[in-house]
């Protein structure tokens, strides 16, 4: 292990080091500074970074660490947080225009977990605008790059911090997830991305998209790493009505486990469909095989209301998301359009001016939605769908413990492939949207290379509160798959 | 053509709550501007909000005491509308599936009791205020102070069962005394801690479907609600004597002009988008709560007034005076208990002197000394009232007071014969006429008795003494 370079541990083994004093934290955090400083104006997964908070963090670690405290287990360890999550003093923009000066004068508490758990803040990673999109390309502050393929997208929306993972500019990051935004970033750039289930992690302080399927998560480059992270974000808090009072197991210990005897579903709806590419179902097929190969039992399983769940989607997510983000008016703090002579023209010039295209199609859509005369059509009918989708989910669960599926249907597109098509856009989003509706757990593990290189991720879901078995599934296939872990890019 | 009036009427009345409905800044009136804000209540990105137990507990109580049905489920949904005093955009309310329904209170009336029924009873979150800087007209900015944003306001929405302004007067009374028995209210209406607006629509006598309503708002006393409901009654009927129509729409009461005057249509109204606030989880209260609180649950005014006229034998109408205010009701409760005597004066007395109950400057036993000397003659009505005022203005008590002031009179017959004997033999002239007929020569006898009593002998006594000896 001498030989590997310090940014391509893992996070384990980074923060083993720093714990066993075999290396500082600003050491470890310069060294991940200068591979951001290189590389990141080709991939620009940041749109903040902070070198001297970082390095004065690190510092602060190291003294501490000299008189015998440590701050928890990432103790020292840099790490990136989405710019979703609020920072307090730290601007955080959501990748919009309309936040683009906002600082925040309060934690999430997802932030303050990963600092209370003593890692380092190396910065704010690049998203979708209020994490609406797939591909990265709707932040204010210009796409993030494919560390696998600078020429393609890395998924969306926590595509920045997919990004930073893979090209191992952070040692792990926290993204969100409303419809697919951790997991098909992660199957795209090659990492291990957790959507927890709906209330396992705190939303307090985590800027709201569609506020019943936000769910934050980890991405790692290991399981492992994926599995300690969440166990350090999860947990009740307070502040969060929607999150659930139950005990946080260790979900490390469940990477470790056999599989023998998993019953793994494969629900036949996602198989049908002629969106998915060969090379994907090639790759899910060889995960399928890791795990039978270890003892695992197929069952085939079906989630008849499948098709429903992206027009589901499309109506549940944009109508709370016209509601959340009406709040972004220029009266209080974010962007303020200039020149406005009265209160109705500086509200509408400032979210004009503030957000950006997608985001504004949503917000009609969602606004529609609700209107008087058609909310019984629109949300209503998608809200009972949304419980059909649910049962769907609660069915299969009582023949299979884990179900597979691919992740996306597709590798990583080309930047603008899909720009100028919101609806395939969406379609990338096919396998990913239906665990948010259920508020179950879902994790992308990787599970091969295209043709051209470019990575695949298989989906694992499970039932409500048993990430345990996400992971130890995707252990299985991770031991079995060898895997290159950090995109193969020129420093 | 003889016009009926039917009139609905919701309140606003903001639970008396330490902290605000969805975070813990301070709901307290009168802090300077934006002094008691946090990120949840000036709706900053990714807080969210989290229910006060309290102001569950205060509106449960409030449906106990107005008969409502407590519903196991109630959601709070979403009211989205753009304006500067919404920091969120959206006001979260009660819409669908409110807290309780189906309740009533009753009233008292020219014609005896009433019944007035209760929709809904739901709990919702203020809004802030706009400050405009300099005049009005002129204005060159406004500000926005966030203070009251989610400060929790309970609705409380009638049917439309009332029939003219008095008895809507009556109902808001009843209303407020109930909500500030159960200590869920201050009941403050120029802070607008009780805030009313009305339904009101004419039909003609008889007629079995309302009339088109208007809303009336800004009316911020009792009088005010009952002088806008007689001129909004009598706006619409000369409109429609005169072959108008009554449009829906809702008005203004301007107090100083003593009119109502339209503010906007119906028609151009909002849509609010209402749906289920997904920050909140539905919630469940449980019949062991409401059963649990139900026993907090204090004597409210009807029952109130009902036992003061039972137990203490005093008129209906005193009693309702008395227990309009539970402070003032309890504390004639006290002073009657140290002096039983005549209840009826005990009443009279703590109603004279009700300001000074409120302020606490009084205590029940200077209301029973006073009641209970005068009764035993002991003092004149003149003395006692002095010495109230005295108790008030040194501090000490009444009995120390009268004592050294030397106000107790003579009611001892025996000791005053001496003195009216004394003027008897002085008036020979006076002893005869009386005796003569001129029976009005009374007075000029309790007089000289009085004088020379230098003002201590019991008129009545005196009378009684004289009225004997010149039998």
């Amino acid at each position: 292990m001498a030989n590997v370079p310090v940014h391509e541990w893992t996070l384990l083994e980074a923060a083993r080091k720093v714990r066993e004093k075999e290396i500082s934290s600003r050491e470890l955090t310069g060294a991940l500074l200068s591979r951001i400083e290189s590389l990141d104006p080709k991939v620009h997964a940041y749109i903040t970074v902070l070198p001297e908070a970082a390095m004065a963090q690190a510092a602060a670690c190291d003294e501490e660490q000299a008189k015998g405290t440590v701050r928890g287990p990432l103790h020292g360890v840099p790490v990136g947080l989405k710019d979703i999550f609020c920072t307090r003093g730290v601007r955080t923009t959501c990748g919009s225009g309309i936040l683009g000066n906002f600082e925040p004068p309060y934690d999430a508490c997802v932030t303050g977990k990963v600092l209370a758990a003593g890692a380092v803040l190396l910065g704010k990673h690049n998203m979708d605008e209020f994490a609406m999109g797939s591909s990265t390309e709707t932040s204010r502050f210009g796409p993030t790059r494919n560390p696998w393929d600078l020429s393609r997208i890395p998924g969306g929306s926590s595509g920045g911090t997919a990004a930073a993972v893979a090209a191992a500019m952070c040692f792990a990051g926290v993204g969100t997830d409303t419809g697919g935004s951790i997991r098909q970033p992660a199957s795209l750039c090659g990492v291990v991305g957790v959507k927890p289930t709906y209330g396992r992690v705190s939303r307090y302080g985590m800027i709201a998209f569609a506020s019943s399927l936000d769910q934050a998560g980890p991405i790692a480059r290991t399981v492992a790493d994926a599995a300690a992270l969440l166990g350090w974000i999860a947990g009740y808090d307070r502040r969060d009505s929607t999150c659930v009072d139950t005990p946080v197991p260790d979900y490390l210990a469940a990477v470790q486990r056999p599989v023998k005897g998993l019953r793994v579903g494969l629900p036949k709806e996602y198989y049908e469909g002629d969106g998915l590419s060969r090379e994907v179902r090639a790759a899910v097929e060889k995960a399928l095989k890791a795990l039978t190969d270890q003892g695992a039992a197929v069952v085939e399983v079906s989630l008849p209301h499948t098709s429903f769940a992206l027009s589901t989607y499309y109506l549940i997510a944009p109508a709370e998301a016209s509601s959340n983000l009406a709040r972004y008016d220029g009266v209080r703090y974010g962007y303020r359009a200039g020149g406005a002579t009265g209160l109705i023209e500086m509200m509408s010039r400032t979210r004009a001016e503030g957000f950006g295209e997608e985001v504004k199609r949503r917000i009609m859509i969602g606004t529609y939605a609700l209107s008087a005369g058609y909310y019984d059509a629109f949300y209503g009918k998608a809200q009972k769908v949304r419980t059909l989708i649910r049962a769907d989910f609660a069915r299969a669960f009582e023949a299979a413990d884990v179900l597979l599926t691919p992740t996306a249907p597709t590798p990583a597109f080309r930047l603008g492939e899909k720009t100028g098509d919101p609806l395939t856009m969406y379609l990338s989003d096919i396998y990913t949207i239906p665990c948010n509706l259920a508020g179950i757990p879902g994790i992308s593990v990787p599970c091969g290379l295209s043709g051209s290189g470019l990575p695949i991720g298989a989906q694992l879901l499970s039932n409500h509160f048993r990430e345990e078995t996400l992971f130890t599934a995707a252990g299985a296939i991770e031991r079995v798959l060898p895997w290159p872990r950090v995109a193969p890019l020129e420093g | 053509m003889a016009f009926e009036a039917v009139i609905g009427l919701e309140v606003h009345a903001q639970l008396s709550t330490r902290s605000k409905i969805f975070c813990a800044c301070s709901a307290a009136f009168g802090a300077s501007p934006n002094e008691n804000t946090c990120p949840v209540c000036t709706g900053m990105p990714g807080v969210l909000p989290v229910l006060n137990r309290r102001a569950v507990e205060y509106t449960i109580r409030t449906a106990i005491a107005t008969s409502s049905t407590v519903q196991r489920r109630s959601v709070f949904a979403r009211k989205n509308y753009f304006y500067p005093d919404l920091p969120k955009a959206y006001q979260i309310s009660q819409y669908e599936l409110p807290i309780a329904l189906g309740g009533h209170i009753d009233i008292e009336t020219g014609n005896g009791p009433k019944r007035i029924g209760i929709t809904r009873i739901h709990m919702e979150e203020d809004a802030g205020k706009l400050v405009h800087e300099g005049e009005f007209a002129g204005a060159q900015a406004s500000l926005a102070d966030l203070n009251r944003c989610s400060v929790p306001l309970m609705e409380i929405v009638s049917e439309p069962d009332m029939r003219t302004p008095e008895e809507g007067g009556a109902y808001l009374r009843r209303l407020h005394d109930i909500l500030v028995y159960l200590g869920v209210c201050d009941g403050n209406m120029e802070e607008g801690s009780f805030r009313c607006d009305a339904n009101v629509s004419v039909r003609p006598a008889g007629q079995e479907s309302f009339g088109t309503k208007a809303e009336l708002k800004n009316m911020n006393s009792f009088r005010n609600v009952e002088k806008a409901l007689e001129y909004e009654i009598r706006r619409q009927i000369e409109r429609i004597e005169d072959g108008g129509k009554v449009v829906q729409e809702t008005r203004l009461w301007d107090a100083n002009a003593g009119v109502t005057v339209a503010m906007r249509r119906k028609e151009e109204a909002h849509d609010y988008r209402y749906f289920p606030d997904p920050d909140l989880l539905p919630l469940i209260v449980d019949e062991s709560w409401v059963e649990e609180l139900r026993k907090t649950i204090p004597e409210l005014p009807a029952e109130k007034i009902a036992r003061l006229e039972r137990q203490y034998g005093i008129p209906r109408y005193d009693a309702g005076i008395l227990a309009a205010d539970r402070a003032l009701a309890d504390f004639f409760e006290a002073s009657a208990a140290i002096y039983g005597g005549n209840p009826k004066t005990t009443a009279n007395e703590c109603v004279h002197w009700k300001d000074a109950v409120f302020s606490g400057a009084l205590s029940p036993e200077t209301i029973a000394h006073a009641v209970e000397d005068r009764e035993r003659g002991t003092i004149s009505a003149t003395a006692s009232k002095k010495l109230v005022e005295l108790v008030l203005s040194t501090g000490k008590p009444f009995r120390t007071l009268r004592d050294e002031q030397g106000l107790t009179q003579v009611s001892d017959a025996s000791a005053l014969d001496v003195i009216v004997e004394k003027i008897l033999a002085a008036s020979p002239k006076e002893v005869e006429s009386y005796r003569g007929g001129k029976v009005g020569l009374l007075s000029f006898f309790v007089g000289q008795v009085m004088r020379e009593s230098r003002g201590k002998a019991n008129p009545k006594v005196v009378q009684e003494v004289l009225k004997r000896k010149l039998g």
